[in-house]
């Protein structure tokens, strides 16, 4: 069946803060040139801000560039950073370690991401930008001569084998001069670019985090308005890296997290249960007694900072926000520097839009600009954090003081990273981790968490998390790795059941949080995450 | 013939519905909201009726705040030929609803409106049942089967306890729709993006001359009582033991 087709200037895949922020930045300037431009945002998630999960303190500077009244138009930033706190956790202590300068927070905003997308998402609106939650980008479209020429959103109402049902809808194709792919960290369309035109081959792999997140409403008694903790060190092994926050913000309302490196090498841990063992820590717990716990979610993170930075454009589209990687990690910071990259791409393609001598369909101006950028130098100074982490936590402490503090960020090396699935060993080399079981108050199990998440996937549909090779999943990943997908999947999607001829993997994929460690961390990268049907996924509120 | 459908913009099904902590009401800050299961499953029936050539023309109502517009363009998205949204910021309950539905009629003049059986937020069961008396006309409540006889007359099938019951209604009518009925459609992006040049027509609820002042107070709301875990009994002693003891039940 034939496809419908739509021309724009510039189609967007994903209404995050890099993709939003590109779409109101080439409105504004069409605006005050006096050029129609025609935009449009596709967001898988069933309405703007369901699938966005992030911490979050929030550094407003990329926003006072996009609006700089942005307070009188009421983004809801509404608690200013308080006091930071920075503690290294032993099983018992919290040691109080100086907060790292680029973890200072002064003029900085706690808020739900989610939140600010949904505010992002009716600026847009008011500008004539068209967006259109529930539909996700599910193929890349090229021209005869290879030049991306937009993307189809995927069909509706297949059923599980893959044919059509009694309601099947076609998908639709979105023709553009310019398509911006803004699909935050390890995005699916991306991941295809990044091989059909080898965006990847000058940088190191990037690397990831997973962060786990959970919302509480906490008794006022418990409360310190704008107070900020982050913690290094237990429940983690000093070799894992990770570490937590805590904001506290708004009315009562505290966001905690743990995040843990994905090239882990125990094959045992959990980063699920990592979180929950970790708020049971005696600095920590104490805020929750009395409080109820209102939303769960989780996502990865993109860590690998400068050094994984990709080759950004290619013929017909390019890359911006988390999808490339912009995400400064000593800050654990990427909403600025996604908005700027998508605000900077908007530019760059605007001035290309203008130029009407140009033949190059490739907007290598994206770069070019990016590069004379705050987002640049920040980037930099900060590139060689994390990978010292290989060695270790303590070392790696002491090798981002001295970089921070003494060789401010101008060391004449960079470290390299490797690519988080290969970090996994054998089972058999690793010993069991023997996680406490959940108290229902302060600590949960999986399911009970998910439920918070308000997932859904319309049932009947094909399998969202495909296998490469089905044979994989029982010879590789259960008989070396022991099943690990069971343990750092979130959302329990992965279960491995023992029936009488032996084990079988289980995916109930209607857990799918979207978080997409599978795809990240699986160790053979057997495992490859393609969008579901449009609207699917969680429904976070205020995450 | 002209159908008209009331649509309202309710928190999603997906979404676990939390009371404030104050007890007030369900918490609906940044909650994703959509429209009425039992709404979509309205607007398909007239669509159908409508494709059948049996409805000349279609327009769905919402009363609420300007965001029940979304809810309007999704209708128009579907297939509805227009929306019109009485607009109001303040709470408008069942009765309130029904009045200003009535308005709505006598203005549009249609000969069949569709309405969900319930919406899933209050679920009140409440406003078809009003708006039938409030209009002297007949009413199919909880359909599950519909068919136009010619222009005077309907067929109604209806999910009652013990099986289905088959009524014949004069029209005008008013039907409410149940689970049954039919399978709305997907919203097709391309029909999204038509729908953004539908019309749409708001009338201030305060202009309707209805008297929309709430007649129920909401004294409190609250979760459910959490349900206990089981426990496992030895033997039919200890359980008839646990019945007439614990559970005091026989
Ligand atoms: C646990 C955690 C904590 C964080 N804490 C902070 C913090 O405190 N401060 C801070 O500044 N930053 C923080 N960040 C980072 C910040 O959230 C990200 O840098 C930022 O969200 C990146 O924006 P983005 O637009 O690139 O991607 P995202 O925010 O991930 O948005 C991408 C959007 O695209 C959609 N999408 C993806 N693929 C498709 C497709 N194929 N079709 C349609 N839609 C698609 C997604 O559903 C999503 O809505 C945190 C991140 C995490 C994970
Ligand atoms: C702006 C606004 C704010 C409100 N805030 C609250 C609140 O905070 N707390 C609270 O308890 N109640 C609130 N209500 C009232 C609530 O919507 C009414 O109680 C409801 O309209 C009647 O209950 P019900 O929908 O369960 O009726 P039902 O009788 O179950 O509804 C049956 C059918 O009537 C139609 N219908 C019902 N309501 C509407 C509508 N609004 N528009 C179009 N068709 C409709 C639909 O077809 C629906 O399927 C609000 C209403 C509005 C408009
Ligand atoms: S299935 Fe994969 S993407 Fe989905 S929640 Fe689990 S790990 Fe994340």
């Amino acid at each position: 069946m034939e496809r419908e087709s739509m021309q724009f200037d510039v189609v967007i895949v994903g209404g995050g803060p890099s993709g939003l922020s590109a779409a109101i930045r080439l409105k504004q300037l069409g605006l005050s040139a006096g050029k129609e431009i025609s935009v449009c945002v596709l967001e898988k998630a069933s309405e703007i801000g369901a699938h966005i999960l992030s911490g979050a303190v929030i550094e407003p500077r990329s926003l006072s560039e996009l609006f700089p009244n942005w307070a009188e138009l009421g983004a809801p930033l509404h608690t200013p950073a308080g006091k930071d706190r920075f503690l290294y956790l032993t099983k018992k202590r919290a040691l109080r370690l100086p907060t790292p300068p680029q973890m200072h927070n002064k003029g900085n905003f706690i808020a739900s991401l989610g939140n600010l997308c949904r505010w992002l998402a009716e600026q847009a609106e008011e500008l004539e930008v068209e967006v259109y939650p529930g539909f996700a980008a599910a193929e890349v479209l090229y021209d005869a001569q290879g030049v991306v020429k937009g993307v189809a959103t995927g069909d509706m109402g297949l059923l599980e084998d893959g044919t059509e049902g009694p309601n099947f809808e076609r998908g639709m194709e979105l023709h553009a001069k310019q398509t911006i792919f803004a699909e935050g960290a390890r995005g699916s369309l991306t991941k295809t670019l990044f091989e059909r035109f080898d965006l990847r081959s000058e940088s190191d792999p990037q690397v990831f985090g997973l962060g786990i997140k959970e919302l509480w409403e906490v008794e006022p008694s418990n409360h310190k308005k704008g107070q900020i903790t982050h913690t290094t060190g237990w429940p983690l092994d000093t070799k894992t890296y990770g570490g937590s926050w805590m904001y506290h913000f708004d009315d009562n309302l505290v966001s905690i997290g743990f995040v843990v490196g994905l090239n882990y090498r125990n094959p045992y841990l959990s980063p699920f249960e990592e979180m929950q063992r970790f708020k049971t820590h005696p600095a920590i717990s104490s805020v929750f007694d009395g409080g109820k716990r209102i939303a769960y979610g989780a996502r990865a993170i993109s860590a690998g900072g400068f050094q994984s930075i990709p080759k950004l454009t290619f013929p017909g589209g390019m890359l911006v926000g988390d999808t490339a990687g912009f995400l400064n990690l000593p800050k654990i910071k990427g909403t600025h520097t996604a908005m700027k990259s998508g605000m900077t791409a908007a530019e760059a393609i605007f001035e290309s839009l203008e130029d009407t001598q140009s033949i190059s369909n490739e907007v290598t101006g994206y770069r070019q600009r990016l590069e004379g950028t705050w987002l640049w130098d920040e980037l930099k100074k900060v590139r060689n954090i994390k990978p010292s982490f290989h060695w270790g936590l303590f070392p790696a402490m002491a090798y981002s003081a001295i970089d921070t503090y003494i060789l401010r960020g101008r060391a004449p090396w960079t470290f390299a990273h490797k690519a988080d699935h290969e970090g996994l060993l054998p089972a058999e080399r690793c010993k069991p981790l023997d996680y406490p079981k959940p108290d229902g108050k302060l600590t949960f199990d999986k399911l009970s968490s998910v439920f918070l998440s308000n997932t859904n996937h319309e049932e009947g549909q094909p399998c969202h998390l495909t296998l490469k090779e089905a044979s994989v999943a029982i010879d590789t990943n259960y008989k070396i790795f022991d099943g690990p997908e069971a343990r750092y999947c979130p959302a329990g999607v992965y279960e491995y059941v023992e029936e009488g001829s032996g084990p079988r993997l289980q995916i109930n994929s209607q857990n799918c949080v979207h978080c997409k460690t599978c795809d990240i961390k699986d160790p053979t990268q057997n495992i490859n995450w393609v969008t579901p049907e449009g609207g699917g996924g969680p429904n976070y509120p205020n995450m | 013939m002209k159908i008209l459908v009331a649509v309202k913009r309710a928190i999603d099904y997906n979404v676990k519905a939390r009371p404030k902590a104050d007890g007030s009401d369900v918490d609906l800050a940044n909650v994703k909201m959509s429209m009425n299961p039992f709404d979509e499953i309205a607007v398909e029936e007239a669509i159908r009726l409508q494709e059948a050539g049996v409805a000349s023309e279609t327009v769905a109502v919402s009363i609420g705040p300007k965001q029940c517009q979304e809810t309007l363009r999704t209708a128009m998205a579907m297939g509805i030929d227009r929306g019109i949204l009485v607009s109001s910021d303040d709470e408008v309950q069942p009765l309130a609803v029904a009045k200003l539905l009535k308005s709505v009629v006598e203005k549009e003049q249609p000969e069949l409106v569709i309405v969900g059986k319930q919406a899933i937020d209050d679920d009140s069961n409440q406003v078809g049942q009003m708006l039938a008396a409030l209009l002297g006309w007949s009413q199919g409540t909880f359909a599950c089967g519909v068919e136009l006889d010619g222009s005077e007359s309907l067929t109604v099938r209806r999910e009652i306890d013990g099986g289905i019951q088959t009524l014949d209604l004069k029209m005008p009518a008013v039907i409410t729709t149940d689970l049954r009925l039919n399978e709305p459609r997907y919203v097709k992006l391309p029909n999204i993006m038509k729908a953004k040049k539908k019309p749409l027509d708001v009338i201030e609820a305060g202009e309707t001359g209805v008297d929309i002042k709430p007649r129920l107070v909401t004294l409190k709301v609250t979760e459910p009582p959490v349900r206990e875990g089981g426990v496992k009994v030895e033997d039919v002693n200890e359980l008839i033991e646990k019945l007439r003891n614990e559970a005091k039940v026989i």
